[in-house]
């Protein structure tokens, strides 16, 4: 199973040369979503599952989203419809290389989900163990940049009502 | 199992984040220089879960979460700064935005 | 002094004692103060009584003082007057002091009493011009510096007077400041003595640092007991010294500017630049011959610059056509004479010549300004022509003048006194002294000739210009004095008055008779060429390349100009952009351009920041790995 580790990076790594060589955004994103996924399995099989799983469940599941969603904000009013991105050469780039990941993924379930770290897999309780413990502090701190993002994001995207209040938004 | 040696995810995680770090250097568009600093990292994280794993620790994996929380955050500022930019200049491209210039 | 001798004839305007010695430069200084300051209320005749009277008084008192003087011979032969202590530094406390001795003592008379008449004769001359006031404001500061020259006692008040005297000539000579040449022709003056000047002050030094001292006669006594005949620091001092005498008396090298210096009005020309302050340098080699007789090599020198002067400006006043620059090449060759006379160590034979020239220069040089005033300004004696019937009075003088500068025997005054230079200069024996006594000769011959040609150019032949204005009484009287002087001034004793000086008698052994006629022969023989020539109207002896180069004074202008000036402007001209500066303005050049450098990489441009962010970071780390991995 050594060999899928270095497909998966293999993958992740063309996938992201995708990405930044693109030209429409949203293609990129795609691209980018799959190279998201390829860096998820190496976490199953370097014996993270919890990881994999966050991966997946925020990073590409919701920044990247939010990445879209924002995406589509600003190019809403050029014009651009749905027709575009269901032309094959929209899609199929990702999916052949999302298809390779689920073989992947398939053929690492089928094996018994091996991890090729150097012991055992970490799994998700060590690390709630962990997080509750040495790392508690940590955890507050992150809570607290999540709110600072919050507040911040939520006035910068404030509507603006006069001129004066657009200069102090920007500052 | 044969393992992988724990030197080719670093190696990998170098290779995403030299590929994120061309990207903010080549591209013009904002998002598309927000989606390479994504890549940086997320190449970030994945170091340091290689890491954790290499000593089966659950440390690098707390990290990798900690680093997830960062990019989410940036990411919300980021968008938002992106869509104020957009509201003025009435452009994406980053060559415009060089009021700064001295 | 036939007539001085008798007090009585003085007692009716009461003697002035010799404490009252201090009144004489005072009455001048005190008529400056006012014209000065309150001139401008008192009006034409106000500013002439007090400008002329001012110096008119004080040749009373100088007379008065004189009888008391030479009546009653203090001891030593000398007078001091200390008025006060002028400054106290370390070891310097030059004093005020006044000394009258019996050179001083004549020299205090010349100045006050030709001073006066050409005064007088100002009152006249400067009538219509709109600087009457400053004219006498500044001719009066000038009598009161000149008067503290020759009667300081300390070396550093006399210096005090020649930096004066040196002041008063510029003012005077640039009078006519609205033309910028009168200005160049003062800055001339001023400059060229300056040189001496410079020379003087490291003489004093010498002096002072030497022998610790600036009081004239402790430092000569000091110098006759302290440094041996011969050494090096009186030899430096008196060569030191000289270069003074030989700037302030416009002898070679120094002699530009006194031909220039003809720009001033013409009574200025008489006082200052024939009758006293060119005289200074001979004053202050006469009064500081002590400490030239222990620098023997320099008294050589002394009567070689003297002879070498008087020939050469001879001949450059035979090509001149302007009737003042002829008088001033003269002058510089008169002085030659008094300077060669130092030379020979005889103080009374230049006094006396001095004396005798104060009489005649300013003669002839006030009769030129009556003639100038006649031809509305006209100075070119080729133009002019048959004046003797119509200005009596200025031929009168003019050749009263010339007679005595051509020293016509026995009824001039020159006569006596030139014949008492050569004669000293015969009798200092051995090739020097024969050889000065030809160049005095040789002199005397080519000065009858160049003073005769004006008199036949101007005075005789055809009427040139038509002549206009009359010289008043103003001007008319004081001509008329002096040519009675000039012709009968050989009567006043003065060789005998300073016996007590070096110098022999004024009789004439007859063992020397033959050299005497030899001159007198000389100068009627020059006379007479210029009878011939010019009664002619031909206007110049000389063939054109010899006329042209000594017009231009020998050329030394030229030579000046190639060695000194040029120089000096073409170094000014390359260190125009100022070199020195370069280097700092590099400085900042280099600064601004690293600014500018520097600036360029603050482009604004987001990719530019992050590029550079990146290459800063490989490169950190890339040192790091480097070091880490070098063992």
């Amino acid at each position: 199973m050594v060999i899928a580790f270095y497909i998966a990076v293999a993958v992740a790594l063309l996938a992201t040369v995708l990405v930044i060589t693109g030209r429409n955004p949203v293609h990129a994103l795609l691209y980018l979503v799959v190279s998201l996924l390829a860096v998820a399995v190496i976490f199953l099989l370097l014996g993270a599952p919890f990881a994999a799983a966050l991966e997946v469940i925020i990073y590409a599941g919701a920044i990247m989203v939010l990445f879209l969603f924002v995406v589509m904000m600003l190019t809403v009013g050029s014009g651009e419809t749905a027709a575009p991105l269901l032309r094959p050469q929209a899609w199929i780039g990702p999916s052949l290389l999302a298809a390779v990941l689920l073989i992947e993924l398939a053929a690492w379930l089928a094996l018994g989900m091996p991890s090729h770290g150097q012991a055992h897999p970490v799994a998700p309780k060590a690390v709630g163990t962990a997080l509750l413990g040495p790392y508690l502090l940590a955890v507050e701190l992150a809570s607290m940049l999540l709110l600072a993002g919050l507040v911040g994001a939520w006035h910068l995207g404030r509507p603006d009502d006069s001129a004066a209040p657009q200069q102090q938004a920007l500052s | 199992m044969t393992a992988v040696p724990a030197d080719h995810a670093l190696y990998a995680a170098a290779a995403l984040f030299a590929l994120g770090l061309i990207g903010v250097m080549v591209r013009r568009n904002l998002i598309f220089v927000l989606m390479s600093l994504e890549i940086m990292l997320n190449a970030t994280g994945l170091a340091f879960v290689a890491g954790g794993a290499r000593w089966g620790q659950a440390d690098g994996q707390i990290l990798f979460l900690l680093v997830l929380t960062l990019a989410a955050a940036e990411v919300a500022i980021g968008l938002a700064l992106l869509l104020a930019v957009h509201l003025r200049v009435g452009s994406l491209d980053a060559d415009q935005l060089s009021r700064l210039r001295g | 002094m036939i007539w001085f001798q008798n007090p009585a004839d003085w007692n009716q305007l009461g003697s002035v004692q010799l404490d009252g010695l201090w009144l004489v430069p005072a009455l001048p200084l005190a008529a400056f103060l006012v014209l000065a300051l309150f001139g401008g209320g008192i009006g034409r005749r106000g500013v002439a009584v007090l400008g002329a009277g001012s110096v008119g008084l004080a040749a009373l008192v100088a007379g008065s003082i004189a009888v008391a003087f030479l009546t009653s011979m203090p001891a030593d032969g000398a007078f001091t007057q200390t008025l006060w202590t002028w400054f106290s530094v370390g070891d310097l406390h030059p004093a005020m002091a006044l000394h009258l001795d019996r050179l001083s003592l004549v020299m205090m008379l010349i100045i006050t009493w030709v001073g006066f008449l050409i005064l007088l004769y100002s009152t006249g001359y400067m009538q219509d011009d709109d600087g009457y006031r400053r004219f006498f404001v500044y001719m009066d500061l000038f009598v009161f510096f000149m008067l503290v020259l020759v009667l300081a006692g300390d070396l550093l008040l006399l210096f005090l007077g020649w930096e004066g005297v040196g002041l008063c000539s510029y003012l005077l000579i640039g009078f006519w400041y609205q033309d910028a040449d009168n200005g160049r022709a003062a800055r001339k003056a001023f400059i060229v003595t300056r040189i001496g000047d410079a020379a003087f002050v490291a003489g004093l030094l010498i002096l002072f640092t030497g022998l610790g001292g600036t009081d004239i006669a402790t430092l000569l006594g000091q110098a006759k007991a302290a440094w041996p005949a011969g050494s090096a620091l009186p030899v430096a001092a008196a060569l030191l010294l000289l270069g003074g005498a030989v700037g302030k008396s416009a002898q070679l090298p120094l002699q530009v500017w006194l031909p220039d210096a003809m720009a001033g009005p013409t009574p200025v020309s008489a006082l200052i630049h024939a009758a006293t302050m060119v005289t200074a340098g001979v004053y202050l080699i006469a009064r500081m011959l002590p400490l030239y007789e222990l620098a023997p090599a320099v008294l050589t020198l002394v009567g070689a610059i003297g002879a070498l002067t008087l020939l050469l400006s001879a001949f450059a006043a035979l090509a001149q056509h302007d009737i003042k620059r002829i008088l001033a090449y003269s002058t510089i060759s008169q002085i030659g004479y008094m300077v060669m006379a130092l030379g020979v160590g005889s103080v009374s034979a230049a006094l006396y010549h001095l004396m005798t020239h104060a009489f005649f220069k300013a003669l002839l040089f006030l009769a030129a300004g009556a003639v100038i005033q006649s031809m509305n300004g006209e100075h070119d004696i080729r133009k002019m022509g048959g004046l003797w019937r119509q200005r009596p009075i200025a031929f009168t003088g003019f050749l009263a003048g010339a007679a005595s500068l051509a020293a016509l025997p026995l009824v001039t005054a020159g006569f006596y006194s030139k014949g008492m230079i050569l004669d000293a200069a015969l009798s200092a024996g051995g090739t020097d002294g024969r050889l000065l006594w030809l160049a005095g000769t040789t002199g005397a011959f080519l000065t009858a000739l160049y003073i005769f040609r004006p008199v036949f150019l101007v005075f005789f032949g055809p009427i040139g210009i038509e002549p206009t204005a009359r010289p008043g009484l103003a001007m008319a009287l004081p001509i008329l004095v002096l040519s009675a002087l000039a012709l009968g001034g050989g009567l006043i004793d003065v060789p005998a008055l300073l016996a007590g000086f070096n110098g022999p008698g004024v009789q004439i052994p007859a063992t020397r008779l033959v050299a005497e006629l030899i001159v007198v022969g000389l100068g009627l023989l020059g006379v007479l060429l210029a009878y011939l020539a010019f009664a002619a109207r031909r206007t110049s002896l000389l063939p054109a390349w010899l006329g042209d180069w000594a017009y231009t004074g020998l050329g030394f202008d030229w030579l000046y100009h190639r060695l000194i000036l040029a120089p000096y402007l073409a170094i000014a001209r390359l260190v125009r952009r100022d070199p020195v500066d370069r280097p700092f303005d590099g400085l900042a050049w280099t600064a601004r351009r690293g600014h500018r450098l520097l600036s360029a990489t603050q482009t604004g441009q987001l990719r530019w920041y992050a590029s550079a962010t990146v290459l800063g970071g490989v490169l950190v780390v890339g040192t790091v790995l480097l070091l880490a991995v070098t063992p």
